[in-house]
């Protein structure tokens, strides 16, 4: 079935840990159009963060880079966010989703939760990634609201 | 932010704010601070005040459940509701979910 776009927002932003709070905030504005519940914003938020997280902590491993995020809104209650990031891309995106794989060393104290919770949070989480190139997380999300 | 009530060796530790990668380094100091000067039989971390709390939030409950464990105490998480209570269950930490309080 083809999904048709309602709404469109793209933000692009410094790959710096004070933006995530900024992203998941953005992405709570978004989808507020739809009279969400409370714990239908509060999922996309968790989703949200794990995600710009993750670029920021692996994809740029705290130097310099862009993280983009796309909001679209599709017709349904379809809400779909793409994270993307210009960094060191998944070898092995299989792995990577398995519950408490994590690269991170100790004293970052990660648990390798953070894809485990996008799934839970979300209806579909997709990765397309290239070593060397980058990552996409696609969220996806349909909203019944109030 | 975080506020310390201190009765001799039960810590409890009221925790404020959003708790994400950006604002875990904070937490993360000033509990280990707590924990070393301390040195507690029970630390309770208080979510009452926690907005919103992701994976890095359960990265710093298990960084601090280490700490108290190193110094023979143990830790409990008390008023921590809906996503919050169910990113600790995804962590697989519901056991530290305490209903009622313990002081
Ligand atoms: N954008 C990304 N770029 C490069 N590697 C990534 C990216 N996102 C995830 N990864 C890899 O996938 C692994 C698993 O990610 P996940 O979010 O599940 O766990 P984590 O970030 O290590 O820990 P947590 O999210 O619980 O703090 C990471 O440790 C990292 O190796
Ligand atoms: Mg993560």
């Amino acid at each position: 079935m083809k999904k048709i776009l309602i709404n469109e927002c793209v933000l692009r932003f410094p790959a710096i840990s004070r933006n995530e709070s900024l992203s998941r905030s953005a992405a709570a504005a978004f989808v507020l159009q739809l009279d969400p519940t409370v714990e239908e914003t509060a999922a996309i938020k968790t989703a949200v963060s794990e995600a710009v997280t993750n670029a920021i902590v692996h994809g740029y491993r705290n130097t310099k880079g862009t993280v983009e995020m796309i909001m679209r809104l599709y017709e349904g209650n379809l809400v779909q966010i793409i994270i993307k990031d210009k960094g060191c891309g998944i070898p092995d995106v299989k792995a990577a989703m398995e519950p408490e794989f994590s690269t991170a060393p100790p004293e970052e104290e990660r648990s390798g939760l953070g894809f485990t919770v996008m799934e839970s949070f979300m209806d579909k989480v997709r990765v397309r990634s290239a070593e060397g190139k980058g990552t996409a997380v696609v969220l996806e999300k349909t909203l019944i609201g109030k | 932010m975080l506020k310390i009530y201190n009765d001799g060796k039960r810590i409890t530790a009221a925790l404020y704010g959003d708790i994400d990668h950006h604002a875990a380094r904070e937490f993360r100091t000033a509990l280990d601070d707590v924990i070393a000067r301390s040195r507690p039989e029970l630390l309770v971390l208080d979510m009452e005040n926690v907005g919103f709390m992701d994976s890095s939030g359960v990265g710093l409950i298990l960084g601090r459940m280490r700490a108290v464990n190193d110094v023979g105490g143990e830790i409990l998480i008390k008023n921590a509701r809906g996503e919050i209570a169910e990113m600790i269950r995804l962590s697989g930490l519901s056991s530290l979910i305490v209903t009622k309080t313990t002081n």
